[in-house]
């Protein structure tokens, strides 16, 4: 494929573009096992939901 | 399982947990597609290959906006229904919007620089974005400002909303102002002004980046709704030690 004179441009946008997208992917999958981690090490503890001791379901999260 | 039953934080997770594997699969079998039409079509007769830009940068723009639009409605879930998934949705989609935002600003950058002469022009359009971004960083600093996510909640609501006079302004700024950035090409009275064969792959590769903005969001919701389990029980064992 030829790209022509201003292929750096071309090829520049498609790399920042798949840079900036790894990225995200990269930040939402490392928080989700950060976030299970922190709260398997608080299970392990001992330290569970009230709530999930005495209703399974809530309607709203605390803050 | 009834659309209200997603109001319920335990469910949403769940049911993100469901849909996310299709969702990815969806997204990756867009842009494999996008990308195939995005190498298929033809030069364009004055920008020549340079027009390949267009295809990562358009759908960005569109989102940079659409994300914002989002927010808004969330806003106004958290301000009016108080709904318990509202700032949830804000807070996490506000770091995609930022991405998608400066992904616009970037790419518009290396493609102007070849067709304008010029990586930067302080013209209507440009800066509008320009503002849409620092306000998207903005949001993100008053997240991590406010500790109490409900607060926080409130003050992003109301910014978000004030931010959402930009929309309308960067939509129409190619109208009402004379700008070096071009006129709506595909939304627009009249029909799209591109041939087929470039609004083919554009289209689909805009639909790429829906479906990829809709899986980060919903996979960073869940992850926001398990911080918050994280916190809570964590000042629980705070109340028990004291």
């Amino acid at each position: 494929m030829d790209l022509g004179p201003h292929a750096g441009f071309i090829v520049g946008a498609y790399i920042i573009a798949t840079a900036v997208i790894a990225g995200l992917v990269v930040w939402v999958t490392a928080d989700y096992a950060a976030q299970k981690r922190a709260l398997t090490e608080l299970e392990r503890r001992g330290i569970t939901r009230r709530s999930a001791e005495s209703r399974p379901l809530q309607i709203k999260e605390p803050a | 399982m009834a659309l209200i039953d997603l109001a319920n934080p335990t469910r949403f997770a769940a049911f993100v947990e469901r849909v996310l594997p299709w969702l990815i699969a969806a997204t990756v079998t867009a842009f494999a597609l996008g990308l195939w039409g995005t190498y298929l079509a033809p030069d364009d007769y004055q920008q020549g290959a340079t027009v390949k830009i267009m295809f990562i940068h358009v759908p960005n723009a569109w989102l940079s906006m659409f994300v914002w639009g989002v927010m808004s409605a969330a806003a106004l879930g958290t301000l009016v229904w108080r709904h318990p998934l509202a700032d949830v949705a804000a807070k996490c989609a506000a770091p995609i919007g930022a991405a998608f935002t400066f992904l616009a600003l970037v790419t518009g950058s290396l493609w102007g620089r070849p067709m304008w002469g010029t990586y930067w022009v302080w013209d209507a359009r440009l800066t509008s974005v320009l503002v849409l971004f620092i306000m998207y960083l903005a949001l993100i600093a008053l997240w991590r400002t406010v500790d109490d996510p409900t607060r926080a909640g409130r003050a992003a609501a109301v910014l978000t909303l004030v931010g959402a006079i930009n929309l309308p302004i960067i939509k129409f700024s190619v109208d009402w102002w004379n700008t070096l950035h071009q006129p709506a090409s595909v939304f627009r009275i009249g029909g799209p002004t591109i041939d087929l064969s470039m609004l083919m792959p554009l289209a689909v590769m805009a639909i790429a980046f829906t479906l990829l903005f809709i899986a980060l969001h919903l996979a960073a919701m869940r992850n926001e709704i398990l911080r918050r389990r994280v916190r809570t029980l964590m000042l629980t064992q705070a109340e028990r030690a004291a």
